[in-house]
């Protein structure tokens, strides 16, 4: 219930968050925008000419191999967490120690970013875990290359958004009604088929927000693919900030980051439309019912 | 095919892929603490020794004075996001006035947009209106990021608040400012030191943000550690990983405990 008394304290009490967000949000992202149909200044910067170049060079093969690649790695990445996420999270939602499990999933993430991408460096590296680990058990006699290519990356991004993926997961399973299971199969549905026709629609919500929690920040991963990723796996991220700081092309760097921000936007809003509408086509079964 | 599915038992199933999860996710943190005692720089066991700690806490001064950076960016910037974002939920929550919807959306779009999108927009604008890169543009940065955070916890907690009480305040006379003070602040307290940990701890870890609005000679440590991760393998970031970890579980347990002590009667 809210009601709505005394109008311009509204004003007052966002007045600080309305300054906060328009000047260090809104003008920056718009000025990217503006930058992006500019002309490039050869010492760094725009020169203050309308210019389609930047996203002309967007059409270059080369850069549309790059969004391919993004793409893949972060639909492989988003395949493999929520596949792993789905049974873990129903584990936990069933376990008697919920709590306790939710806890143990939580606390490796709070260590630092930075160092658990380094643990996989650790791991993966020429004189890192496994290597050292084949070599004494004598599977292998030279050091092989585990880092610095697209699956070392997409390894990481799942390691890194995991929990993200587990905890909407966890909320939606847990609020699943088990005994629906059963009456699927006393209906003579079996096993395979009451999980995947009652149980997974039933839980859409929480797999389509894990499958945004894992694609939006690995689509846009900056990081990882700099870390451990190698010529290969250069992300649209890397791309960008390839841009600005080494190349010094302004308005490319804008023109990508446009195309990304809206690339984004637009995946959002349509995958959370696609699972409204069937989420909605279930409430409504519900309803009849 | 469906007959074969039919044989897993499901639940047994589920538990096997747990313990892959935890695997995946402990395996890692297990092998930094191990070798972090290594007494040789590589990754094969050579005998117990401290002598990275040692290197740590006695030689790594420009490691310690990035630590520093970061805890007084994290402090500030929870803070000033923790009041700006407070204040705008209690408006955004309970009145109606000029460009709320405008600020609804555009609050909380921070949150799907790739983290590099706000860096480069940040950096680009903070070159534009020629600020000196450096702490004080981290912090702008820190407090821009975390606001939607803020804003989202502290509206979740006003959702369960009972209006009935505000009207009463009112009624009984109770000015803005003293219902403000004395009964919606108090009542969703929790909501805001839930938004105000969620925002140093955003501010502790960020990495991408940070680098490319940072200005020479001031670092953080997550800028501090990728440094060192590109000078290579080093046991010092194994020593420095199991402080940390060591650190940030103390610090979530007691501030659990805290929390506990102060909400639960």
């Amino acid at each position: 219930m809210k009601i709505f008394k005394k109008k311009n304290y509204g004003q007052i009490y966002t007045a600080p968050l309305m300054f906060w967000i328009t000047v260090f949000f809104v003008i920056p992202i718009l000025i990217i925008f503006v930058f992006s149909f500019l002309k490039k200044s050869y010492t760094g910067g725009v020169l203050p000419q309308f210019s389609l170049d930047a996203y002309g060079a967007l059409a270059n093969p080369q850069f549309v191999k790059v969004v391919l690649k993004t793409l893949f790695i972060s639909i492989v990445a988003s395949i493999f967490t929520v596949l792993l996420a789905i049974p873990t999270s129903y584990y936990i939602a069933r376990s008697k120690y919920k709590d306790i499990l939710l806890f143990l999933i939580i606390i490796p993430f709070w260590t630092n970013f930075l160092i658990r991408i380094y643990a996989w460096i650790a791991i993966l590296g020429n004189n890192g875990f496994v290597n050292n680990f084949l070599i004494n058990i004598g599977l292998i006699e030279e050091h092989v290359q585990l880092l610095y290519n697209q699956w070392a990356v997409i390894i990481v991004i799942v390691y890194a958004y995991l929990p993200f993926a587990i905890l909407p997961l966890y909320s939606t399973i847990e609020k699943f009604d088990f005994s629906l299971l059963e009456a699927a199969r006393d209906l003579g549905a079996t096993k395979f088929q009451s999980i995947m026709k009652v149980m997974i629609p039933n839980i859409k919500p929480g797999i389509t927000t894990a499958v945004l929690f894992t694609f939006i920040p690995a689509f846009g991963n900056y990081a990882i693919p700099e870390i451990v990723g190698g010529k290969d796996s250069v992300m649209v991220g890397n791309i960008i900030a390839n841009q600005l700081r080494v190349v010094r092309n302004w308005p490319l760097s804008a023109s990508i980051s446009v195309v990304l921000t809206v690339l984004t936007t637009i995946g959002v809003l349509l995958f959370v439309q696609l699972n409204k509408s069937k989420t909605d086509e279930i409430r409504k079964i519900k309803e009849d019912v | 095919m469906n007959r074969i599915l039919n044989l897993i038992p499901t639940k047994k199933a589920s538990f096997y892929f747990f313990i892959i999860t935890m695997l995946f996710f402990y395996a890692p943190l297990f092998i930094l603490i191990v070798f972090s005692f290594n007494s040789s720089k590589n990754i094969s066991w050579a005998g117990f020794s401290l002598k990275w700690y040692k290197e740590l806490f006695f030689n790594s001064s420009s490691l310690w004075n990035s630590f520093g950076n970061t805890i007084i960016v994290a402090l500030t910037s929870a803070i000033v996001s923790t009041v700006i974002g407070t204040l705008g939920a209690i408006g955004i929550y309970w009145y109606k006035f000029k460009f709320k919807k405008y600020i609804e959306i555009v609050s909380y779009l921070p949150l799907i947009l790739p983290e590099i999108i706000i860096g480069v927009s940040l950096l680009i604008f903070f070159s534009g209106i020629k600020l000196q890169l450096g702490l004080f543009t981290i912090f702008l940065a820190h407090v821009t990021f975390n606001l939607p955070y803020v804003l989202l916890i502290v509206m979740a907690r006003l959702s369960e608040f009972d209006y009935s009480i505000l009207e009463a305040a009112y009624d009984l006379g109770a000015r803005e400012i003293d219902t403000l003070l004395k009964v919606i602040i108090p009542m969703s307290l929790p909501g805001i030191i839930s938004g105000f940990l969620i925002a140093v701890t955003l501010s502790l870890d960020d990495f991408v943000i940070t680098f490319f609005v940072t200005g020479p000679g001031s670092s953080t440590l997550p800028l501090h550690i990728y440094s060192m991760i590109r000078f290579g393998v080093s046991p010092v970031i194994n020593a420095l990983s199991v402080v940390l970890i060591a650190g940030s579980i103390i610090l979530a347990i007691s501030s659990k405990g805290l929390y506990k002590y102060m909400f639960s009667k």
